[in-house]
């Protein structure tokens, strides 16, 4: 059996450290953290090993391929971080658990439906947006960004829409 | 001192990922049903944590510029594309209320073992190249009503740095407050033991000893 897990951090211990990853990335890179940008390379790179005539031509994925492999990137080591940093923490933490997170009215095969489902509409919702809510959402309002809030705003308000039709896969 | 360093290597990516990793998972962050919460208003941690980071990062290098440690304009500010981020933004907020993940979190719920997190990724890579498809289309929406390169909030107030920074700040109390309320009383938030002993409770076939499992709060 499972050892007892130790609890999440106090939200405001997360946050402040989450703060000072920011302003540490702000300070050492001189941009923000990210995420979807490394799953878009992953895409251009997929898309340039199965059809590398097709790649070159398309007008988004182009710019990605032609200055070299789209994976090499800051992004896909800061990507490498999280999940090692991720893993280390939850393994540390006794809250590591090999499964299928999900509420207890679905199946599992739904479950996974919907992950596939909902990661569709996010990759394409965070390249229209130019980024995601650590790009976009987190480090642009870091930034004091315009931006940053304006797509804060979308993302809560759309969450919140949604929330009611969603509500059995969670509860 | 002179900041930012401009350094994108290897290293730098690591270290910075490791930490950006180490805080989400603490935030609880690699649970599916712990974000959603936050729509479903059982757990406010999402807006907590997200609005405490921004005080924080915003205060921070505000402070730099103040001790001279950085220039303004030394670091990238991301650009308003009023539908393109508006409408991403949303996009976005469905795909998570369905997937249960942001790009970010994914990462951090296949590092604390989320088979669903895997999937979700899969989807994501198959959506850029989606967006990719149809780009030339979508170029003109995407694109237009760009706002003024690298614009902030100060800029639209015209006020300085840190009267916004003390409104964020004053927003996110109340915000906290309000959402701490909220939680209460739908039941939440969820704790570590709750995701993981329900996640236990589902894997296990039907009258075994659940052991350690506990009961639903």
């Amino acid at each position: 059996m499972n050892a007892q897990p130790r609890p999440f951090w106090h939200p405001l211990a997360a946050g402040t450290l989450l703060g000072v990853a920011l302003l540490l990335t702000f300070a050492i890179t001189g941009h923000g953290l990210g995420a979807s940008g490394f799953f878009a390379r992953t895409a251009a790179w997929l898309a340039n090993a199965i059809a590398p005539e097709w790649t070159a031509s398309n007008s988004y994925f182009g710019p990605f391929v032609r200055s070299g492999n789209p994976l090499a990137s800051w992004i896909s080591w800061e990507i490498v971080g999280v999940l090692i940093g991720g893993f280390l923490g939850a393994t540390a933490a006794g809250r590591f658990r090999l499964g299928i997170e999900r509420g207890p009215s679905i199946s599992a095969g739904t479950r996974l439906l919907s992950a596939l489902v909902g990661g569709v509409l996010v990759g394409f919702g965070a390249r229209l947006a130019q980024g995601c809510t650590s790009g976009v959402g987190l480090s642009g309002a870091g930034s004091l960004a315009v931006a940053g809030f304006v797509f804060l705003a979308g993302f809560f308000a759309a969450g919140f829409a949604t929330a009611y039709f969603t509500r059995r896969l969670w509860q | 001192m002179t900041f930012p360093l401009y350094d994108n290597g290897l290293l730098s990516g690591l270290f910075l990922g490791v930490l950006f990793g180490y805080a989400l998972e603490a935030a609880g962050f690699g649970s599916a049903r712990r974000l959603t919460g936050q729509f479903l208003l059982t757990d406010w941690s999402v807006f907590k944590v997200m609005f405490t980071a921004v005080v924080v990062a915003a205060f921070g290098l505000w402070l730099f510029q103040m001790i001279g440690w950085m220039r303004p304009g030394s670091y990238y500010v991301p650009t308003l594309l009023l539908y393109g981020t508006f409408l991403g933004g949303a996009l976005i907020g469905i795909g998570f209320m369905l997937g249960g993940y942001c790009p970010g979190t994914s990462a951090v719920g296949l590092a604390s073992g989320r088979i669903d997190a895997l999937v979700y990724m899969v989807g994501m890579v198959a959506g850029s190249a989606v967006y990719a498809m149809v780009f030339d289309w979508i170029r003109p929406l995407a694109l237009a009503t760009a706002g003024p390169q690298g614009w902030t909030l100060p800029q639209l107030f015209g006020v300085s740095d840190i009267v916004v920074i003390a409104a964020l700040a004053v927003i996110a109390f109340i915000g906290w407050k309000l959402g701490t309320a909220v939680e209460r009383r739908f039941g939440g938030p969820y704790t570590a033991e709750k995701v993981l002993a329900e996640m236990d409770g589902l894997e296990a076939p039907e009258g075994r000893d659940f052991g350690r499992v506990q009961p639903a709060e």
